[in-house]
């Protein structure tokens, strides 16, 4: 918060200090009071900390709700839920997962946004009644986790992956 | 009392108090989002998915030993008071409560494991909302074992899970790992030194935010921070996780140094300061949550600093759920007005520093 009436600390700078850096150096606490344009040049970030990520700064992002806007995929409604690219903008939820394809190309430009990457690198799902497909996937994703294991010497998390590739991996 | 208080303790294990850094450390919590494929999310679904998706996961949940011997607890076949312990308790969400109080919506619903700290919410924001929930700092257990409970139910049912995009989710924030673990962190020392600010604003440049002690869209009070992760996408579970726990571990350190520097440069300002928040809980004729949650901040901090060696970590956790207005009317037998919620809460605390230690 600003304190009213306190001046930069540098030489020479007569702007009001807008930045309050409390510093503890050796166990010695300083404070210096310095201007926006000062701050920055020492390389102190002055934005304020964001509280959380709040959704609806990615809503504002998307432009104002409920309407489409000029970048909006030109999308058909979902066909399972019946949402529509503007309804989802309205509350930022989507309705099923069919939503998920029907929406692709915008969502996809949405999720690089919001996680800066579009593709799941973590757990892969095993379905009842999985596909030979669906097990090497599952094997590939639980033997990379059994390598990360083993490297962070965490051996019991080691041992719980191991046995659930061998339950996995064809007998033979 | 309804049936499940048979235990006064149920699903309060996270309050003991046990895990590492536990004065610091309130609890770990680490939470998977998962939907059904077939079913509309929550704020689509209507009355017969949501009764469909609560069918469905009771079916795949009945044999998966975690949940042996637990109940399916329907928020509407419950109290509304009961209903508000949960939500005191940290075993369901605002969300799953639903907008108004007298009544929850269709199909919600929560299971609480008896033998592990895993509970289970149907019908939220998403089908399912998988979590656990463990004293002190403990990211790596708390996400083995919802690991392990995801994949247990998982073999059951049809997860709505995307080649690319990973488990669906109704927000697009959660989807990928659907992973959203979090600490409740205490940081009274980097307060009263001013560096909080600098810190929070450190979390957000490596990804990770705050919030407060009741999760999206609530207040800090206390000097309790919950830390978790921003993103779910494009990292492992485990990358995820142990981001966490290295960033929240130096968190930890920070608080400890701001707290030396206040023992050594203002020791007896800080002591005052410690004494006198024992002094009113101890005798105080009405407190609110609020008072009591800044009052129990400075205490907490001398239980940590060993200023108030009689006193233990988990007296103060208890006092700090169990005192709160469910928790109070429950006791009390009916619903207390303002003023005597007020009058009971003090008298609580005071019989709690009588009975479990005295500091003076």
């Amino acid at each position: 918060m600003p304190e009213p009436g306190k001046l930069c600390d540098e030489p020479g700078c007569k702007n009001p200090a807008v930045v309050h850096l409390t510093q503890v150096v050796n166990n010695k606490i300083s404070t210096h009071h310095l201007c926006e344009a000062c701050a920055s040049s020492k390389g102190i970030n002055t934005a304020k900390p964001t509280s959380s990520f709040a959704l609806s700064d990615f809503l504002a992002q998307l432009g104002e709700a409920g309407q489409a806007q000029p970048g909006d995929p030109d999308v058909e409604p979902c066909d399972f839920c019946g949402l529509t690219f503007a309804g989802f903008k309205e509350t930022g939820r989507l309705g099923c997962s069919h939503c998920y394809s029907a929406f692709e190309p915008g969502l996809k430009r949405l999720l690089t946004r919001i996680h800066g990457a579009s593709q799941h690198v973590g757990k892969v799902y095993l379905p009842p009644n999985p596909t030979a497909t669906d097990l090497e996937k599952r094997l590939d994703a639980l033997r990379r986790r059994l390598n990360r294991a083993v490297e962070s010497e965490d051996f019991e998390r080691a041992a719980v992956l191991r046995d659930q590739i061998r339950a996995l991996e064809p007998a033979g | 009392m309804n049936e499940p208080f048979r235990k006064p303790d149920f699903g309060l294990e996270w309050l003991d108090a046990d895990g590492p850094h536990a004065d610091i450390v309130l609890s770990t919590r680490v939470r998977l989002a998962r939907n059904l494929q077939g079913y509309a999310y929550g704020s689509r679904a209507r009355v017969n998915d949501r009764e469909a998706v609560y069918k469905t996961v009771q079916a795949a949940v009945d044999p998966v030993a975690t949940f042996e011997g637990a109940e399916m607890l329907q928020m509407r076949k419950l109290g509304e008071r009961t209903r508000r312990i949960f939500l005191e308790r940290r075993l369901v969400s605002r969300d799953l409560l639903g907008p108004d109080p007298s009544t929850a919506p269709t199909g919600a619903a929560v299971v609480v494991s008896e033998r592990d700290p895993l509970s289970l919410m149907i019908n939220e924001e998403d089908h399912l909302r998988l979590q656990s929930l463990m004293s002190g700092l403990r990211f790596t257990e708390a996400w083995s074992v919802v690991d392990r409970l995801d994949d247990e139910i998982g073999q059951n049912l049809s997860y709505a899970y995307h080649h690319q995009f990973g488990f669906l989710t109704s927000c697009p924030t959660n989807a990928g790992t659907g992973l959203r673990a979090s600490a409740l962190v205490h940081l009274p020392g980097l307060v009263l030194t001013k560096e909080i600010e600098r810190v929070l604003q450190g979390l957000a440049q490596v990804g990770l935010t705050f919030r407060g002690l009741y999760g999206e869209g609530s207040e800090v009070v206390g000097n309790f921070f919950q830390i978790s992760n921003q993103t779910t996408l494009g990292k492992s579970e485990e990358d995820l996780i142990d981001h966490l726990e290295r960033i929240v571990g130096t968190v930890i350190q920070t608080e400890l140094q701001a707290r030396q520097v206040l023992i050594r440069d203002a020791a007896a300002v800080t002591e005052d300061k410690i004494w006198r928040a024992y002094g009113l809980l101890r005798y105080a004729r009405s407190l609110t949550f609020e008072e009591l949650m800044n009052l129990l901040s400075g205490v907490r901090l001398g239980v940590s600093l060993k200023l108030l060696p009689d006193l233990r970590v988990y007296t103060l956790n208890k006092i700090m759920i169990l005192s709160q207005a469910a928790h109070l009317d429950e006791a009390a037998g009916r619903e207390l007005s303002t003023p005597e919620r007020h009058a009971h809460r003090a008298e609580y605390v005071r019989r709690m520093l009588e009975t479990e230690g005295s500091a003076a």
